[in-house]
This record gives structure tokens, C-alpha cells and sequence, in this order.
């Protein structure tokens, strides 16, 4: 039996947590030791399909090349994925917003459970997953034919995306279910790196006050080419889009050095940078909770804080 | 139409939950639930549905022990026409939350099905999603805008990068993310008006549905736990400590 990872990309670039579900899928298909292999599916994506060809450790890229499937739509993706599962024990995917859209509809029609979101491979069967808000880790063991899983992608590190020279095969059968329609999208545009996959992060919560406040912050995170992220508490207040959200119900970061601007540090944001290497909380209240996860805790008002870190971020760098 | 609203009873989001010493699971005995976070979202959408004239009545469907009725009535409080309890005190996977609601569906023939995204229990994100493709529906997952007009409904997906606007044939389902709406408070008569509403029960059975789990839990325990660090005085300590000591910067 062999693997089938499911890739990310946007046709025309493949994204690196395809590459952290990579490493899993090494793992699994180690344990049974079976092959690697990954799939493509978009419109216009053959770009894609060879860099992932070059992945690792992979054998074989199948490319399901299709208008149907330009924007992903998770009803016309689900038919080709469940065709394609029978030939594999364990289908693998990044934990996206593009493969939990999916990949439940695949678990389903193929009568199997999802496991969401492993943050370990104990064997070819058996998983650690984090619940309530990664306040818990579960090990489950699934007794499903094939294992439909996806990956939190900031537990393990990325497969080399050289080395590898996997063919690439084409795949058709793709179909318009004729459910849904595509009108557009509207992404957030930064010249700044993207908060999953970068090295510093720099979040704000409620105590920023303000949308326009978070102009201390981002002049902080060009200083330091970080991301800008933020708190639930501060996308509740309308100051910035919800994709910045760190936290349970957002998106989970573990970069380098983590910075907490006006942060409390509930539950639900601790459990979205937790695994961060180095934290550091900035707030004036120093009973905040962020601070007993903090290496480094500054108690202080940010609006006194942030303009003497970027002061001393000139200094020293 | 008739809007369907799958409702959870979970650890409330604000209980710092405690692992079981033999590692069996999560403590809730004794432990204060309420409705899913995303799911109090999913009711207020209905209501207002129907508030606005698009939808007929609201149908409040949950899943679990007995005191799942509490929250039943909590969506009926708010708001829902009547519930339906589908008795189960065993834990359930999603997979047979989506079979016990998809005979559902097949008996109450809703134009729409509502749910939150995702349990802040078990985190599981699937469920809406799963009922959507047995029942051969689109889908709008992690949606933060709905407008439903004619035989469509235009949905407004949070995605990674941003937002994603998708047009999906109804009947549909669809999961609600956090910024759809803010969920009302239900009020003291309302409550008082809550208790006289109708909730039917059954049990999987009576559904015909298979719920035995295809996930062994072996074991459940804490993550590591982080180490506060120091404070520091001022930034120019914080800035030498991270490039010296930490040597992140």
C-alpha cells in the first residue's frame, strides 16, 4: 500500500506546509513500508506538480488537471479524491482551510473517520492529536481501512523540497458536481511573510485600542521581517481582518520568536503559539497570564514599549 | 424554509479543563457546559433567517446524554421553534453525528442545515462538512457572510489567506465561523416561553444509525507544560536578551 499526500498550492505555486504533511507521510509510509506519492489537483497546475516532484523522498506526483477543479471546490475535489483513495491506506493533508474544507467529505464517503489535525505519528494506525484547545493531547487509535488524516503543520518539520525525482502522471476524471460556483476572493496582500510559516511573528490583542495602532507593530515586524498576527480578542474589536487570527479558532503559529503586544493570553490564543521556541509577552498588567508562558516578560504600557523597541531594534540590528 | 441547526453540549469555553489522572479523557463531571461557542453563532443565524422572512421555522437538533436537552432548550430560549433530541450517552465521532443527522434531514426535509465549524472539544472541524456530502449538498465551510436568495445562497468562506465568496445551490449546508454574528442573549420570558416548546427524542436506533466509534481513545494527557521565563526592565534589555541570549533576533 502506498501514501497519497494531498498538495497545497494556488496552481501556481506549491506551499510549504505541503511539505510538513510530507514528513508525516514519510513516517507512515516507513511503517508500512509502502510509497509516497502526491497528488495535484487544480487548473493550470503543472508548475506545481513538478516541484513537487522534486520533494524527497516522493515517487510518484499524480496531476489532476482540470477547470473543474481551478478554485478547489470542495464538491468537485471530493469525487476525484474518493476514486483515487482506494488505492492507498492513508490519505494525508496539510491542515489548511482548503483540506478541512475537503477532506471530511472524503472521510465520509469512503465510511472512515477523519483524524484532525495529528501532531504525532505513533504508528501506521495511531495518532497524538490535541483537543480542547491543545489543553489535552489524545492518542487514538483508528480502526479504518484507510486513514484520512490531516496535519498540523507547525509540529513537524518540513520534508527537503529538493532531491527527489518522482515521475509525474496525469489523472482525468474530473467532474462539475454542478452544486457550486466560484465568485472571487479577496486576500489580504503583505509584503510581509505569511504568519504560518514565518520565523517571527508579532501579534496584538485588545490593548492595541485601535486598528490604526497596529502601525507600531508592523513597523516593528519590518524592522524584524516578521508576520503580523492578533489576538481573537482584537479581530472581536474589528481592529484588523480575521485572517491574523492566532489562537483555537484561528490560525496555529510556532515560529522562531514569538511577540504578544497587549496580550492577556487566554486559553483559546495561548493555544495557536504555545510551541512558539521564544516567547515574549509585552503588557502593562503583569498578573496577564501570557506571562507564565513568557521567556521574556516586559510589564509595561506598549504605547511606551513599542516605540522604544523600535528604537533599540535600530540600535542593534 | 425550514432551517436545521445542529447544537452541541460542551465544557463551557472559559473552564480550564483538567486531564483525568488515569488518563482516560478530559474531567466534565461537576464541570459547568454550555452550547458550543460556534453553535450559539449557527442558532442566531437561523433567527434571524426567519426574523428577515427567508425561513418558516427553526429546528434545534442535538446530540447527546440527557442534559443535551438543556441546550436545547437554551436554542429554543433564543429563539428556535421546537428541538429534536437524539438520545446518546455514549460519546459520538463525527461520522455518526453526520449519519444521525443526515436521517434527520431525510425526515424534516430542510431547505438549509446550520452548524458551528468546529467543537471546542474534541476540535474535530468535520461534521458539517460530512453531512454535506452524504447528503450529495454544497457546502460553505467557515462562513462569515450568508445571503440566500431564489434557489442559491451566496456564502462568504474565512480562508487562510483571506476571504473566499462562493454561490452554492440549496439545499446546503453550512459550518459558521466567529464573525457571522454575535449570538443575543435570550431573554427572561423568552426562557419562561422556552420551556413550552416542543422536543421530540429518539435514539440511533430509531434512526437506523450505526454509532459505534472507529477511534480507540488509548490514552489522554497533559501537553508540556511552558516554564515562565524573567522579566525584563526595559526594551534595550528585552532587544539584548533576544540577540544575545536567545539569539533569535
Amino acid at each position: 500500500m502506498a501514501v497519497l499526500v494531498i498538495a497545497e498550492h494556488d496552481n501556481s505555486e506549491l506551499k510549504p506546509a505541503t511539505l510538513n504533511a510530507v514528513t508525516v507521510a514519510q513516517e507512515i509510509a516507513k511503517e508500512i513500508g509502502g510509497d509516497l506519492e502526491i497528488l495535484v489537483a487544480g487548473e493550470g497546475c503543472g508548475g506545481v506538480a513538478e516541484a513537487a516532484a522534486k520533494i524527497a523522498g516522493v515517487s510518484r506526483v499524480l496531476l489532476a488537471d482540470a477547470p473543474e477543479l481551478a478554485n478547489q471546490l470542495a464538491e468537485n475535489l471530493t469525487p476525484l479524491l474518493v476514486k483515487l483513495a482506494s488505492g492507498y491506506s492513508h490519505l494525508v493533508a496539510p491542515a489548511t482551510t482548503t483540506a478541512k474544507n475537503v477532506m471530511p467529505r472524503v472521510a465520509v464517503l469512503l465510511d472512515v473517520a477523519q483524524i484532525s489535525e495529528i501532531t504525532a505519528v505513533v504508528s501506521a494506525d495511531t495518532f497524538v492529536r490535541p483537543i480542547y484547545a491543545g489543553n489535552a493531547l489524545a492518542t487514538v487509535q483508528s480502526s479504518d481501512a484507510i486513514k484520512v488524516i490531516t496535519v498540523r503543520t507547525t509540529t513537524f518539520d518540513a520534508a527537503a523540497a529538493e532531491g527527489g525525482g518522482a515521475t509525474v502522471e496525469a489523472v482525468d476524471g474530473a467532474v462539475d458536481a454542478g452544486l457550486s460556483s466560484f465568485l472571487g476572493q479577496d486576500l489580504t496582500k503583505s509584503e510581509r511573510p505569511e504568519l504560518t510559516t514565518a520565523d517571527i511573528v508579532i501579534s496584538g490583542g485588545r490593548g492595541m485600542q485601535s486598528s490604526d495602532n497596529f502601525a507600531l507593530l508592523e513597523s516593528i515586524a519590518d524592522k524584524l521581517g516578521a508576520a503580523v498576527g492578533a489576538s481573537r480578542a482584537a479581530v472581536d474589536a474589528g481592529y484588523v481582518p480575521n485572517d491574523y487570527q492566532i489562537g483555537q479558532t484561528g490560525k496555529v503559529v510556532a515560529p522562531n520568536l514569538y511577540i504578544a503586544v497587549g496580550i492577556s493570553g487566554a486559553i483559546q490564543h495561548l493555544a495557536g503559539m504555545k510551541d512558539s521556541k521564544v516567547i515574549v509577552a509585552i503588557n502593562k498588567d503583569e498578573e496577564a497570564p501570557i506571562f507564565q508562558v513568557a521567556d521574556y516578560g516586559l510589564v509595561e504600557d506598549l504605547f511606551t514599549a513599542l516605540p522604544a523597541l523600535a528604537e533599540e531594534l535600530d540600535k542593534a540590528l | 424554509m425550514k432551517v436545521l441547526v445542529a447544537i452541541k453540549r460542551v465544557v463551557d469555553f472559559n473552564v480550564n479543563i483538567r486531564v483525568r489522572g488515569d488518563g482516560s479523557g478530559v474531567e466534565t463531571n461537576n464541570v459547568k457546559m454550555s452550547m458550543n461557542p460556534f453553535d450559539e453563532i449557527a442558532v442566531e443565524e437561523a433567527i434571524r433567517m426567519r426574523e428577515a422572512g427567508t425561513a418558516e421555522e427553526v429546528v434545534a437538533v442535538s446530540i447527546g446524554p440527557a442534559q443535551s436537552a438543556e441546550t436545547i432548550r437554551t436554542a429554543l430560549a433564543m429563539g428556535a421553534d421546537r428541538g429534536i433530541h437524539v438520545l446518546c450517552e455514549t460519546q459520538t465521532e463525527p461520522l455518526a453525528v453526520a449519519k444521525l443527522l443526515k436521517a434527520i434531514v431525510e425526515k424534516e426535509d430542510p431547505g438549509l442545515v446550520i452548524l458551528g465549524k468546529q467543537a471546542i472539544d474534541d476540535d474535530c472541524n468535520q461534521t458539517g462538512q460530512m453531512l454535506s456530502a452524504l447528503l450529495g449538498w454544497a457546502q460553505g465551510a467557515f462562513i462569515s457572510k450568508l445571503a440566500v436568495a431564489g434557489g442559491n445562497a451566496e456564502v462568504t468562506r474565512e480562508v487562510d489567506g483571506g476571504l473566499e465568496k462562493v454561490s452554492i445551490k440549496i439545499p446546503a449546508v453550512v459550518t459558521v465561523d466567529l464573525r457571522l454574528n454575535e449570538p443575543r442573549y435570550a431573554s427572561l420570558p423568552n426562557i419562561m416561553k422556552a420551556k413550552k416548546k416542543p422536543i421530540d427524542q429518539m435514539s440511533p436506533d430509531d434512526l437506523g444509525v450505526d454509532v459505534a466509534p472507529r477511534m480507540k481513545i488509548l490514552k489522554v494527557e497533559e501537553p508540556p507544560k511552558r516554564q515562565a521565563g524573567v522579566k525584563v526592565e526595559n526594551a534595550a534589555q528585552l532587544v539584548d536578551k533576544l540577540k544575545n541570549e536567545a539569539k533569535v533576533i
